[in-house]
């Protein structure tokens, strides 16, 4: 499976995925400028944390018209897999891929730090490995990380099981205390009703190599390549 | 003809604006009483080239909806001049 990073000006954490997929997990990875064309064949493309266009008007928003970005909805549109990351997560809902809109948190702080991830739904490419019971401990790096979505669209993402990831206490419960920054029900993670189009704020390619301390992020790559295992 | 849009984007009114109740502390600690509310939003001005005023409401409508504001979280009102007028 080839893997491509999508790199757009102020994108700042396509190096640590690049490096995650193809020093950690030996995968044929390339790097793909906003604007280029062509996905170079990419089954897989990744949507990478930053500030693209320095967060101008809306975290997002500019980049979501970068011109490789209408070759990554007709990849989404076909069925190829989009992951994205952070400002990623927060690209793919302005190129409306996935619903919702990630706002300022509710505390006015840019949080940095460590939070715990319920893995909600075993249901999708990348949290099939992962174990509902568990909390994961995965950092986050975000002031406009407030999942929003009009409650019709909150329903559907619940009859169709599409939330992946909640913020939870060091227990894996869902609770109030345990949300950093206002989010809807705790979202930290989507994906589409089609399965194939995933959104996240927290950061898994920060904790996926031993020598950062924590590698608990490890386990969404191990889910994704079970494509390529099996 | 040269058009001039003012843009208003406010975040919707069932959004919790963290940004306008931060002001509205900092209003109340300098002493500006009996403020009720404070929301904070954005003003865009585009100059326009258009043959005319319907198009250039055609082409702000256009950037409104599309890029401007994101209508899950925002509402857009705008008024256009003729740029000789203003």
């Amino acid at each position: 499976m080839k893997f491509g990073v999508i790199v757009f000006p102020g994108s700042n954490c396509d190096h640590d995925i690049y490096s995650v997929l193809k020093d950690t997990f030996k995968q044929e990875t390339v790097k793909l400028w906003h604007k280029s064309t062509d996905l170079e064949g990419c089954d897989f493309i990744v949507v990478p944390g930053g500030f693209s266009y320095g967060d101008y008007l809306r975290s997002g928003a500019i980049a979501r018209f970068s011109p490789i970005m209408n070759e990554v909805i007709k990849h989404a549109e076909n069925g190829g897999y989009v992951l994205g990351i952070c400002n990623g997560f927060q690209i793919l809902t302005e190129a409306h891929l996935l619903p919702g809109a990630l706002l300022r948190n509710n505390n006015q702080k840019f949080n940095c730090k460590n939070i715990f991830l319920q893995a909600t739904s075993q249901n999708s490419l990348i949290t099939q490995n992962t174990d509902r019971a568990k909390a994961y401990k995965i950092p986050i790096a975000h002031a406009e990380g407030r999942y929003y979505a009009s409650d019709k669209d909150l329903n559907e993402l619940i009859a169709n099981d599409q939330i992946l990831f909640r913020y939870c206490d060091k227990n894996a419960k869902v609770t109030e205390e345990s949300c950093p920054n206002g989010s809807k029900m705790n979202i930290a993670g989507i994906c589409n009703k089609e399965r194939n189009v995933f959104g996240m704020m927290p950061h898994p390619e920060r904790a996926a190599d031993d020598i950062l301390g924590n590698t608990d992020g490890r386990i969404i790559f191990e889910s994704i390549l079970q494509l390529v295992n099996n | 003809m040269k058009f001039r849009a003012e843009i208003d984007i406010m975040p919707l009114k069932e959004i919790l604006d963290p940004q306008g109740k931060a002001v509205k502390l900092g209003l109340d600690n300098l002493g500006v009483k009996d403020v009720q509310d404070v929301r904070i939003g954005k003003h865009i001005q585009l100059e326009i080239e258009a043959a005319d005023k319907a198009e250039a409401e055609q082409k702000v409508e256009l950037a409104c909806k599309k890029l401007l504001a994101n209508l899950i979280m925002e509402f857009y009102e705008y008024k256009i001049f003729e740029a000789e007028m203003a």
